[in-house]
């Protein structure tokens, strides 16, 4: 059998002219004339539900009044205001548990303004057109070293260096842009957006990326501190939980984000392996990029299983839907117990079924295996705080993550953190901008 | 089944919906499309003096504003009258008019000032069988810079003039078209009564700059980078037609004339509404310029379901039913109280009557009750203004209630009386007409 039909995991799956198809825009842009029928049925709210709902504030009902009157310019100044990284946040925000959830439009209709969208529209305009909103303050003089080039760090980094102070981003993969570039789905983020925002946003000046600089292996953390009047560290998480199941040292058994990351990175989709049969162990967004991403790759079955029931899942509505219908079956109140190989190989994997019993997620001792050549573990990632010891005093760290204040300040002086890495986050991209944004601010405080 | 033919002036026509003087009636071919969609008359398109017809501009000759999506709110035109042969306009008339037995058609007319222009078209006119005539006194643009339209229109003597011409030289009923770039519309209204004219039709268009081009600063529409003003339309003028009918209407110099209604009526209900202020039946042009002619089976129904709800049985039952509402501020009860009540249920949390009550009028709405976003009306402060109403935009969700009486104003802190008392009777008259004590 050949094609989609082939077994084991292997590339060309699909007709090549397939691939540039499925891996397209999720959600086009709005050409002039949607942009501007969305735009009005804007109500300009008073104190926005939808403003509030955004982890970074934007103006909402301001920016699309911009839109609505002709200022798109002046609307991507609104949102960069508050997001410098809005672009990528109108493409991968789930907008459908933000402020497209909290649109009064939404309790009024069940048809929220596409916020989302709209802000694509603002975002694209200003960066076609390379229009830079700021510029350095008067040089401080001061050195800020940031740790990670995604989200977080890029918020931060701009913020910063539009005070005035000069930025180093120490970036362990070879490229920035994070979870921007190596996570999300590829038809989130299309036509190399992640280093195009890059660019916008180092435009500014005053930011330096050394890429390929990892903290605990090329660097330690008392030599940031030592030659940087403030560090921001935005390293995200580099570990993943395993599943806990016997043999998942198989050979098929992957990480999901390393698959993302791989996909990400593929210059040649055709030659991407995938299983024929795929099984995605996990409920949250990097278990739907990854479900998906394995179908329109050419995988015939794709299977997410998920250990408690949908109700649960991390993964928003509109995910789900998207899955749906792409194919992906999602089941629910199953989780793995083996993986079963042949010749070191995985075949099928064993799961069983649980059910909530006083409150507690139990076995029930029932069994379901379900073939599959391909098994991507996507049951959340953690943070890893090797790269933190052994050089000076410990961060202080909270529920396995670095703990920080309301302004981001870790239990070092002269250290904060933002983004996937701390404490008490979301594992948003928004909240990562907006978490790395106000740490710049704290830091600017602290340097004034 | 109400009945909505129409008889005006003795002209009958199987509805109450005519089409206006104006391009969507310029020519046979778009009267026949009309009266094959339903129209119940047109005015044809004005016309002139024999002999060499206006030329228009040959650049844009409509302007507008536009609401959300793009909906036409306000329409202007810088287009003269007929720019037709006046002979070709009476041949296609009368074929019309032929063809189209049941409908009304009245001839729109303006030539010069002067006694022999009128006395030379009018048999022309007649001939073709029409069943009345329309003085254009209204055209606001360029026809009034040669002392025709507006220019008439705008001196109550010359209306009086031309239609006892008209009247002396003509069997037909002669209909007054008045224009509403005056200070008093009474006037020439009285002025076309002393006349001997069978009715007035109003409003005519309205003198209109619809918006300026910012890269050229030309007034738009732009001719060549330069613009005049125009005759401004559309449902945006309807509030200021609907005045004047009703000030007409309620005129006793002038009650009992008959009144065509136009301006921006778009759907039945506008025309229920002209027709309750006192008008005998309605013309319309904008809102088919807009959609087609197809709209005129909206009213049509429209009309007659809410007659048929009403229990109307034919127009008079309807017209100038709220003509003797309209009356001056001065006689409107200051004891009568409402306060505005917002149905939880409906409200969508916009906010936008907290914003506007608390920014722009009586800080009378919450919007934050035990720290849950709330909006609710604090009566203590409510005027009853119906601002929030205006501004909301779920249709029925904040509503005024009038408080009955006796009930407590928790304003004022005075129960509300139930008699009727107005501001000539109020202490704080100056010019109070009943003493006080």
């Amino acid at each position: 059998m050949e094609g989609q039909f082939k077994d084991g995991i292997a590339g060309g799956r699909l007709a090549p002219a397939q691939y540039a198809e499925n891996f397209s825009d999720l959600h086009p842009p709005l050409d002039h004339h949607e942009a501007l029928v969305e735009a009005d049925r804007c109500y300009f709210c008073y104190d926005a539900p939808c403003m509030q709902a955004c982890p970074t504030s934007i103006d909402i009902p301001m920016f699309i009044r911009q839109i609505a009157t002709g200022n798109p310019l002046g609307s991507a100044k609104t949102i960069f205001d508050q997001n410098i990284l809005g672009g990528m946040c109108a493409r991968v925000c789930p907008t459908e548990t933000l402020c497209e959830e909290a649109c009064v439009r939404e309790a009024a209709e069940g048809k929220p303004v596409q916020i989302g969208r709209l802000q694509r529209y603002a975002t694209d305009a200003a960066m076609g057109a390379a229009k830079q909103f700021y510029a350095r303050a008067e040089p401080t003089g001061r050195k800020v070293a940031v740790v990670g080039a995604g989200p977080a760090g890029l918020a931060a980094a701009h913020r910063l260096a539009r005070h005035g102070h000069d930025v180093t981003i120490f970036e362990a993969r070879p490229k920035a842009g994070g979870l921007n570039e190596y996570g999300i789905a590829a038809y989130k983020s299309t036509d190399d957006f992640a280093q195009a925002e890059i660019d916008y946003v180092t435009a500014i000046g005053g930011i330096r990326t050394e890429n390929g600089k990892a903290l605990g292996r090329d660097f330690h953390l008392s030599e940031l501190t030592a030659l940087h009047d403030a560090v921001f560290l935005g390293m995200g998480l580099a570990g993943v939980n395993a599943l806990r199941a016997d043999g998942e040292e198989a050979e098929g058994v992957e990480n999901a984000v390393d698959f993302i990351a791989t996909l990400r990175q593929a210059r040649d989709l055709t030659a991407l392996p995938v299983g024929r049969r795929v099984v995605v162990i996990g409920g949250g967004m990097t278990a739907i990029d990854a479900a998906v991403q394995s179908k329109l790759l050419g995988a015939e079955e794709v299977t997410v299983c998920y250990r408690r029931g949908q109700e649960h899942m991390n993964a928003s509505e509109f995910e789900q839907e998207l899955a749906a219908s792409n194919g992906v079956v999602l089941r629910h109140w199953l989780r793995p117990r083996r993986v079963i190989a042949e010749d070191g190989r995985a075949v099928a994997i064993e799961l069983e079924y649980t059910a909530l019993k006083d409150g507690r997620l139990a076995g029930t001792g029932e069994t379901l295996t379900l073939q599959a050549d391909q098994i991507f573990k996507a049951i959340g990632q953690s943070f890893s705080s090797s790269a933190l010891n052994g050089s000076g005093p410990t961060i202080t760290l909270e529920g396995g993550r670095i703990k920080v204040d309301a302004e981001g300040r870790t239990s070092l002086p002269g250290v904060w953190a933002g983004g996937d890495c701390i404490f008490g986050g979301d594992d948003l991209t928004v909240s990562a901008v907006a978490q790395g944004r106000d740490a710049a601010e704290s830091i600017n405080r602290a340097l004034a | 089944m109400a009945d909505i033919r129409n008889d005006f002036v003795g002209i009958k026509s199987p509805n109450p919906f005519w089409l206006a003087s104006a391009p969507p009636t310029d020519k046979a071919y778009n009267v026949e499309r009309a009266f094959k969609a339903g129209w119940g008359g047109v005015v044809w398109k004005t016309l002139g003096e024999e002999g060499p017809p206006v030329v228009n501009v040959n650049g844009p000759r409509y302007g507008a504003i536009w609401g959300a999506d793009r909906r036409l709110l306000g329409f202007n035109n810088i287009e003269l009258i007929t720019d037709r042969d006046l002979y070709v306009n009476l041949r296609e008339m009368k074929q019309v008019k032929m063809n189209w037995p049941d409908r009304a058609l009245v001839a729109s007319i303006m030539v010069p000032c002067a006694e022999e222009s009128w006395k030379a078209i009018l048999p022309l006119v007649e001939e073709t069988g029409a069943d009345g005539i329309e003085l254009n006194f209204g055209c606001p643009h360029g026809m009034s810079e040669r002392g025709m339209g507006a220019a008439v229109g705008q001196v109550p003597e010359y209306i009086e003039m031309v239609v006892r011409w008209c009247k002396q030289y003509t069997r037909m009923p002669v209909i007054t078209k008045l224009t509403p770039n005056i200070t008093d519309i009474r006037k020439p209204a009285r002025a076309a009564r002393a006349g001997g004219t069978d009715a007035v039709s109003l409003i005519n268009t309205i003198n209109s700059i619809t918006s300026v081009d910012l890269d050229n600063f030309s007034p738009e529409p732009s001719i060549d980078g330069r613009g005049s003003h125009g005759g401004y339309c559309g449902p945006a003028v309807k509030p200021i037609a609907m005045n004047m009918v009703a000030e007409i209407a309620r005129d006793p110099e002038t009650r009992g004339l008959p009144i065509s209604g136009i301006g921006g009526i778009t759907t039945w209900r506008d025309a229920a509404e002209f027709m309750a202020l006192g008008a005998g039946n309605v013309q319309v042009c904008t809102a088919a310029m807009t959609y087609g002619f197809k709209i005129v089976q909206e009213m049509i129904a429209g009309l007659e379901n809410w007659m048929d709800e009403k229990g109307h049985r034919s127009l008079d039952d309807i017209v100038g039913r709220a003509t003797p509402n309209v009356t001056d501020w001065q006689y409107l009860n200051l004891n009568y109280v409402a306060k505005a009540h917002i149905d939880q249920d409906a409200c969508i949390k916009c906010g936008r009557c907290h914003i506007a009550c608390e920014d722009t009028s009586h800080q009378a709405i919450t919007s934050m009750v035990d720290g849950v976003r709330h909006f609710e009306v604090m009566e203590e402060e409510c005027v009853g203004c119906n601002l929030c109403v205006n501004v909301c935009p779920v249709e029925g969700c904040i509503t005024m209630e009038p408080l009955a009486a006796g009930a407590l104003d928790k304003r004022t802190g005075q129960p509300v009386s139930p008699a009727y008392a107005n501001w000539t009777t109020h202490p704080n008259n100056p010019a109070t007409k009943v003493a006080a004590e």
